[in-house]
Order: C-alpha cells, then sequence, then structure tokens
C-alpha cells in the first residue's frame, strides 16, 4: 500500500529502476517524414517526466504526482504505482538527436523525424 | 500483449509476470460494479471530511467533461478525441493502445457526503472531484460535564 498513487508523498516518487512501474498505454503514427508518438501519462508534471535515447533505445520514464489530503484513507484503487516507464527500440532511419517532445494534459507526444539521407550522387565515369 | 520473441531474460520476464498478476489483484476492496478497468482510472480515497475521487482521464478538454452526481451516485461522462490520423494511405498507425471514443464511469459515494459541497478540478490530465461530508456527520467529541 505504501507506494499507491493515492498515498503518495514526494520522497517516494523516485523508485529506483527495479521498481514496478506503470506501462503507459501508447499510439505510434508513421508518415512520409517520421514517426509521431502519444503517450498517456496523467498526473505527470513537466519538471518529472524524462525522455531520452541510449544507444537505439528511447525511453520514456515519469512520475506520477498527486496532490492528496495527508489524512486520507485509499478505499479504492486502479493506479497502484507512481512511477511510468516504457522503452522502445528505434530503427536506424530515425534521427534520435532531432526529437522533439511535449506534454500536455497528461499527453506526451514526441516527433521522431527521419534522417536526411545521404543525397543521391552522381558518380562520373572516367573514360580512360 | 506484446511478447518479445527473443527474452533475453527468462528471469527478468518471470518478474514482469509477478508484477503484472500483483498488479492485478491487490487493489483495496470490490465494488458491486466489478474491478472495472476502463477509462478513466479511477482512485477513490476518504478523509474524516471528505471523500476524495481522482480520475486519470489524460487529454481531455475539461470544459467537456460531465459530472453529475444524483442519490449519492457519482457520475463522470465525457468523450476523448480521436488522435490517430484519417485512413488516407500517407500514414500508418503501428500501435494504438490509447482509448478513444465515449466513457462513463459510476461510483456510489458514502451516504453522509453533501451533494452541494462537490469541488471539481482538473490538472496534468488528472480529474480531481473532492466531495464534503455533512456537517452533522463528522465525528464530535462530547465533554463530560
Amino acid at each position: 500500500m505504501s507506494n499507491q498513487a493515492v498515498t503518495q508523498t514526494p520522497e517516494q516518487a523516485s523508485p529506483s529502476r527495479d521498481d514496478a512501474a506503470l506501462l503507459p498505454p501508447v499510439d505510434v503514427i508513421e508518415d512520409a517524414t517520421g514517426i509521431t508518438l502519444y503517450a498517456d501519462l496523467p498526473g505527470v508534471p513537466k519538471d518529472r517526466l524524462n525522455v531520452r535515447v541510449e544507444g537505439e533505445t528511447l525511453l520514456i520514464d515519469a512520475d506520477l504526482v498527486l496532490a492528496v489530503p495527508q489524512d486520507m484513507q485509499a478505499s479504492h484503487a486502479e493506479v497502484q504505482r507512481t512511477h511510468y516507464r516504457r522503452a522502445f527500440t528505434l530503427s536506424r532511419e530515425l534521427d534520435p538527436d532531432k526529437v522533439s517532445a511535449e506534454l500536455s494534459q497528461g499527453v506526451l507526444r514526441l516527433r521522431i523525424p527521419k534522417a536526411e539521407h545521404a543525397q543521391p550522387r552522381r558518380i562520373n565515369v572516367q573514360v580512360a | 500483449m506484446y511478447r518479445s520473441l527473443f527474452p533475453r531474460d527468462l528471469f527478468a520476464e518471470v518478474d514482469r509476470l509477478q508484477r503484472e498478476l500483483q498488479q492485478s489483484f491487490d487493489t483495496v476492496s470490490p465494488s458491486i460494479r466489478g474491478f472495472a478497468r476502463g477509462y478513466p482510472a479511477l482512485n477513490v480515497g476518504s478523509t474524516p471530511k471528505s471523500v476524495e475521487v481522482y480520475a486519470f482521464a489524460p487529454g481531455i478538454d475539461p470544459a467537456r467533461i460531465e459530472i453529475n452526481l444524483e442519490r449519492g451516485v457519482l457520475t463522470i461522462e465525457g468523450e476523448r478525441a480521436r488522435t490517430l490520423p484519417a485512413d488516407d494511405g500517407k500514414a500508418t498507425a503501428h500501435i494504438n493502445e490509447r482509448f478513444e471514443g465515449r466513457f462513463r464511469r459510476v461510483l456510489s459515494l458514502p451516504d453522509d457526503i453533501d451533494p452541494a459541497a462537490v469541488n471539481a478540478s482538473y490538472r496534468d490530465g488528472v480529474l480531481h472531484i473532492s466531495v464534503q461530508r455533512r456537517e452533522s456527520a463528522q465525528p464530535r467529541r462530547i465533554e463530560v460535564q
């Protein structure tokens, strides 16, 4: 019960990597110029969201923060963790340096553009 | 549910399964409406002075959430807009897990609540409804003369 979302205190908000985490639902949409990812992260303020790329892995880490009255007793809890985590493997044509993220009303929107491929070059054949 | 074709670490997989099982079973108390896992997810708690309801409803226009309290039954209704692209062949949805469309969740509140003292706020995708308990129902200390 100690790590339930409804009984959270700020000290408990940063569990270690091995703790159980919520798996946020996502939508992933690809178009000609890149990939857009939406993730549901209710209760996550901007400063507790951590999106990063490690090698080819895109990691989303976030803490759920609720302002709960101190003397509250939980009676029903469907959300019982205070940490969100999800990872994705990026494919090679995506540009990890140009990932942009915005968080609005508990929804994270990530845009991962495709890398500009090397321009096709014409190779002149030298005639000897 | 996604399952890796090449599990790298069997023990980590077992661990994950165990966590998932635990997460689905250690709900505090079942209600007559079942262990609904709908959208939005609900957490409910109480203090001596109020009942606190938290609805995890990200990505919603707060003006379009309808909250009704009738005879001690709280209803949260609304609609979540579609984010997936139109099916025009220009974009492909690879993963589609997020809820879209109309939702409705119903919750019965304790008898001693005051239907006139309800506060609702929406922040970071969490709808917080605070319902005060009636003054007369709150515990009072009785002085011995």
